[in-house]
């Protein structure tokens, strides 16, 4: 069996235990749940609003629970998960505090991915006067779903005021990890992340 | 109901008596007892593809097909069982039976009580949920399936499913908990309660006993039809499909002026005419006192643990008898129990009647299920 694997796939594999109870927010297809099952042994669940998504998923063998993000995770007790990921979703999410508020109530650890606003072809683009399209925001400002995009130092700052210790971040660019200014030159940023 | 599907074609009712009382949950025992049956598809070398389907209120185990003399007499998930539907009848061995109580072949109020050679009436006792799921095992037996690879159903008939999980965990390896919820709410068994008064308090009810009188209570039966049907209907569904039309126009009467009183009278009639009141008291009895928490001091999570089964859960977005909250209670009891399962909430905008229609993300979600389920099972 063949899973479509995104940059960010393997980074956080690397970040689940074996074995762990994973939460899996905005699942898509459940490619990232069916990888994770695959290379670490993860169960649990995926929660995905589109309708194909949840066919794709359960296609895959992924347990997937149709349900929107934006009114919470009120079908999920306090701290039943190990890992809560939310991959590519937070900046197309309206309640983006809420969520990763909750995120942290029903799990230990939260695991979050959003393409970096402050990578400087972004910036380039909005010093010309545009708004930026690129590999990792590859819309036009009328048909984005991207409504809270943020920089690698936004997300510092938000952990940061909030109390959340950040345990590990990963910064991409092009599937490679950006070590010198990641806020500059990484495309895809990857935290992972606990209550203080 | 698209012209590509095949049917599961001529199918025939067959009969399973069962000589070993069946003790039933209200402490009362049947003494022997019948259950008919339809199958579909062929049963496998290892007898491990085999899905039970439950039937809900009004149905029976004419589930698909039809029947030699009677053409048109599809069965009741037709559009959802047969070959390469959903329900792949090349690909399962599907059952359907009709449930104790009933009143289409199984022993029930209308049958003979053996120890006064006359109908049961209102002397045929009390049936569950839990009753049928143990009536429903028997039947596995005599068809020699240890485990089912699923067992499925709507509404009511979901709720046998979930039971099936609990008190057979062993013996189902996938729940598809369809239009259902963990028990009624007060408002349904409140809709119940006024469907049984009109037929209790119909003069031709006779306290139940009324075969040997050769009358039956209609009125009461087509009052109990209707307030059902209204319930199993979105309102957004009945304003587009009715509206304030009206057949002739006003008249100042008590006839039926409106399209919608037309459309329940009919459905009331139809239904009165070939329905058994002693079944339709004890079917809403049996969906009142439907509650596995009730055991678990009303803890539906503990009340799921013996479950092992995979679970398909889905509901209805306009499902206002069995709403999508409802749904979520059982996911979350699943969840709870760390169970896999998987939940579809269908934007349908049929309300409860939804279960029985083709909506084409409903039939995809069912189909793929059950072929994952199939793979799973090295089908």
């Amino acid at each position: 069996m063949s899973f479509s694997t995104r940059a960010d796939f393997s980074t956080i594999a690397g970040w689940i235990a074996p074995n762990a109870r994973v939460l899996d927010l905005g699942c898509g297809d459940g490619s990232l749940f069916a990888y994770l099952r695959e290379s670490r042994g993860a169960v649990g669940y995926g929660i995905e609003i589109d309708d194909k998504g949840v066919l794709a998923s359960i296609s895959n063998g992924v347990n997937v629970i149709q349900s929107n993000l934006e009114s919470g995770l009120a079908g999920f007790d306090d701290q039943s998960f190990d890992s809560v990921i939310l991959s590519q979703t937070l900046q197309a999410m309206r309640h983006t505090e809420q969520i990763v508020l909750e995120m942290l109530r029903v799990g230990r650890e939260a695991i979050v991915t959003f393409p970096n606003f402050g990578h400087w072809s972004h910036r380039m683009q909005v010093l010309r006067g545009r708004m930026p399209v690129s590999a990792s925001l590859p819309y036009q400002w009328y048909n984005t779903p991207n409504i809270h995009l943020c920089t690698v130092a936004d997300f510092d700052a938000f952990c940061a005021e909030r109390g959340f210790r950040v345990l590990e971040r990963v910064v991409l660019h092009e599937a490679q990890p950006v070590r010198m200014f990641p806020n500059l030159l990484g495309s895809l940023a990857i935290y992972r992340f606990r209550r203080g | 109901m698209s012209g590509d599907y095949r049917s599961a074609g001529i199918v025939r009712p067959q009969r399973a008596s069962f000589a070993e009382a069946l003790p039933l949950r209200c402490g009362a025992t049947l003494p022997a007892f019948e259950l008919v049956y339809e199958t579909y598809g062929t049963l496998n070398a290892d007898r491990s593809n085999a899905i039970l389907v439950c039937h809900a209120l009004n149905a029976s185990h004419h589930v698909a097909g039809v029947y030699a003399d009677q053409p048109d007499n599809e069965g009741w998930w037709d559009n959802m069982v047969g070959p390469g539907k959903p329900v792949d009848t090349d690909r399962f061995f599907v059952v359907g039976v009709n449930n104790l109580g009933s009143c289409f072949g199984s022993t029930g109020p209308s049958s003979i009580n053996p120890a006064t050679s006359r109908p049961w009436g209102s002397d045929f006792p009390i049936i569950t949920v839990e009753d049928w799921v143990d009536g429903q095992a028997r039947l596995a037996d005599h068809l020699g399936i240890d485990c089912f690879a699923a067992i499925m159903g709507g509404s009511l008939g979901g709720m046998q499913a979930l039971c099936w999980a609990i008190r057979y965990p062993d013996r189902v390896r996938d729940a598809l908990v369809i239009a259902a919820a963990p028990n009624l709410s007060a408002q349904n068994i409140a809709f119940n309660e006024v469907a049984r008064s009109a037929i209790l308090t119909d003069p031709e009810f006779h306290g139940g006993h009324f075969y040997a009188k050769g009358v039956k209570p209609v009125r009461g039966l087509r009052v109990a039809r209707m307030i059902g049907h209204i319930t199993y209907i979105s309102d957004a569904q009945m304003e587009e499909k009715f509206g304030r039309q009206l057949r002739e126009g006003i008249k100042y009467s008590f006839e039926p002026e409106f399209q919608i009183e037309s459309y329940l009278r009919y459905q009331a009639e139809k239904f009165a005419e070939y329905y058994d009141a002693n079944t339709y008291l004890r079917i809403t009895k049996a969906l009142d006192y439907f509650d596995p928490a009730l055991a678990t001091g009303g803890d539906l999570t503990r009340a799921l643990a013996p479950a092992k089964c995979r679970f398909l859960v889905i509901s209805f977005t306009t499902d206002w008898r069995f709403s999508p909250a409802r749904a979520r209670e059982i996911v979350k009891a699943l969840v709870d129990n760390q169970r896999d399962a998987s939940y579809a909430e269908i934007v349908a905008p049929h309300g409860h009647d939804a279960f029985l229609l083709d909506a084409p993300q409903y039939h995809a979600v069912v189909r793929i299920y059950l072929a994952r389920a199939a793979e799973r099972a090295g089908g």
